[in-house]
């Protein structure tokens, strides 16, 4: 019976193996094309191993295309609507988790109308909007759409909730003001949740794609996730070169999450309602 | 002085970054969405008053119907199956332990955090016809290759299929979580008992599990409404529109044909679908969440 059972998890674990390796293998098979040449790519017959090992394709990909536009755009809009979001996320959560104002229950409301909005129901005015203040084709137009975040104040806010309210009498009694109270208190207190909140903000602003697709018409002020797919309109098609630019602009996420992989899902795990 | 009065200012500016964002990009744009819907605006400039013209317009407009029909369509191809696929690698990765598992999951979920150009460029290249290493697949199983992206049968399946692959990661990490959730001890006594492996997951896992699978089901289905990006890399609405989904018509409509009110009308459609099912999904959910 218990030698049944061990077959039994060995036959499961072999299965995990094999399910997780078919399932991450197209990232590998992108990588391992991107370091051949074109005429290796498409030789015939099936080498899961690449033969021949080149960097043509990333020499061409960071001579030949805007790319270093596109990271400098993509570098600028993410790192300042992660700062934007987060800063004000923090101050909205503490205000509507801490104080008692006329308003608040309006704010709150608004918020939680936000969070059920499709933003993509507003792409038609939002680009109407841009053009009227002059910002397509700016980093500005680029950013402003993608503030809206009503997740990352009802995150802050379940988190400000649950400080202690001695910690915030015995700081009253001293003297410290709102402003203090946030900045020296619930803000320090709650650290590990702002780097999530910025980690996941990062990554969704540096994927975002439809917004900055329709507000980018110039190819020097793309964003790279938009930028990878101006590359095979350029040169035809060159299967290296077009997965070399991918993993280029895969890799700023990649590494964010490799750094702050429990952060990442604890983030993931707090905007599903769920805290981890 | 009272209490109220002392929180008032700092509230206020506090409040006000978010206020004036909110009011500017989320209030104001939606109101004129709804006063674009009654004009026959382009996408930028001054259009006339018609009424109701662009609700009847929708209302007879058959590219519209096609593209709710392949949005419900591709909805029901993504959301039950990556419900049911991210609770099957959840339970298999939740049995692993230590650096093996983190691997693991890692494998599964690393696709969940790329930028969607870059998981279509991959998937376009694996399934390439000519050289794609998933043809390989295709012939073993079929016989022939298959141009998958061009081929009306196959379209919307592989656009589901990888998008599936892009976002499953997600429902793997809620459905670790609740699996964790579940105390060992169930497993410990129904083994006692002689419970075999299925009927441990029926009558324990499956039940355990039920909240988050809800869960996961309504965040699916608000999120793949929503689909845009992965058609209109993959296939472009075809082939002959049998991929045209709503957001793309919003698109087609608004930036392609510069008929900005018409695509407000689709937009605001789309909009309140979502929210009718947001209203529902947040009833589901609110006793464990935000208050």
């Amino acid at each position: 019976m218990m030698q049944r059972l061990n077959f039994g998890g060995g036959v499961l674990t072999v299965l995990t193996v094999v399910a997780a390796a078919l399932w991450a293998f197209p990232l590998y098979w992108a990588v391992a094309t991107s370091v051949q040449t074109d005429n290796e790519v498409i030789a015939p017959g099936l080498r899961l191993v690449p033969r021949t090992f080149s960097l043509d394709a990333y020499v061409h990909a960071l001579v030949n295309t805007s790319i270093g536009h596109w990271y400098v755009n993509s570098i600028v809009t993410s790192v300042t609507i992660t700062i934007v979001v987060v800063f004000m996320a923090a101050c909205c959560g503490y205000a509507i988790s801490q104080l008692r104002f006329p308003g608040r229950r309006p704010i709150f409301l608004l918020i939680l109308a936000s969070f059920m909005v499709p933003i993509q129901a507003l792409i038609v005015t939002h680009f109407v909007l841009m053009a009227d203040l002059g910002l397509v084709n700016t980093w500005a137009g680029v950013i402003l759409p993608q503030l809206i975040a009503p997740v990352t104040v009802l995150i802050y806010k379940q988190f400000f909730d649950s400080v202690p309210k001695e910690l915030r009498e015995a700081a009253v009694v001293d003297g410290a003001s709102e402003f203090h109270l946030l900045f020296r208190l619930y803000l320090p207190m709650n650290w590990g949740i702002t780097v999530a909140l910025a980690v996941i903000t990062y990554i969704s602003a540096w994927n975002s794609f439809l917004w900055p697709l329709l507000v980018t018409t110039q190819e020097r002020m793309m964003t790279i996730t938009v930028g990878v797919i101006g590359v095979d309109d350029a040169f035809g098609v060159h299967y290296a070169r077009d997965l070399a630019v991918a993993v280029l602009a895969s890799l700023p996420v990649a590494l964010a999450y490799l750094f702050f992989q429990r952060r990442v899902t604890q983030a993931i795990m707090l905007s599903a309602g769920i805290k981890g | 002085m009272n209490p109220g009065r002392r929180d008032y200012l700092p509230a206020l500016v506090l409040v006000a970054p978010f206020l004036v964002i909110y009011l500017v990009l989320f209030v104001y744009p939606t109101i004129m969405m709804v006063q674009l819907t009654f004009t026959d605006s382009p996408l930028i400039g001054e259009g006339k008053w018609v009424g109701f013209d662009n609700y009847v317009r929708l209302w007879n407009d058959r590219l519209f119907l096609r593209a709710t029909w392949n949005t419900f369509y591709f909805v029901l191809l993504t959301v039950i199956p990556t419900t049911i696929i991210g609770l099957l690698i959840a339970m298999m990765v939740s049995r692993l332990n230590g650096w093996f598992q983190s691997i693991i999951l890692a494998a599964f979920f690393l696709p969940y955090i790329l930028p969607v150009t870059v998981v279509t460029e991959i998937w376009e290249w694996v399934l390439n016809v000519k050289f794609g290493v998933g043809q390989h697949v295709f012939e073993a199983v079929l016989g022939e290759r298959v141009s998958v992206f061009r081929n009306r049968n196959w379209a919307m399946p592989m656009v589901a299929f990888v998008t599936i692959w892009w976002t499953n990661g997600f429902n793997v990490l809620l459905f670790i979580a609740g699996l964790r959730n579940i105390p060992s001890d169930f497993y410990e006594a129904a083994a006692l008992d002689g419970a075999t492996r299925w009927e441990q997951f029926r009558y324990i896992t499956l039940p355990l599990i039920w909240p988050i699978g809800a869960l996961v089901l309504t965040i699916q289905l608000i999120l793949q409404l929503k689909i845009f990006d992965q058609v209109h890399l993959l296939t472009e609405g075809g082939p002959a529109r049998s991929t045209e989904v709503l957001v793309r018509m919003i698109w087609l409509n608004g930036f392609n044909q510069n008929k900005g009110g018409y695509a407000a009308t689709i937009a605001l459609f789309l909009f309140i679908m979502v929210i009718v099912l947001s209203v529902f999904q947040y009833q589901l959910i609110r006793r464990r969440r935000w208050e």
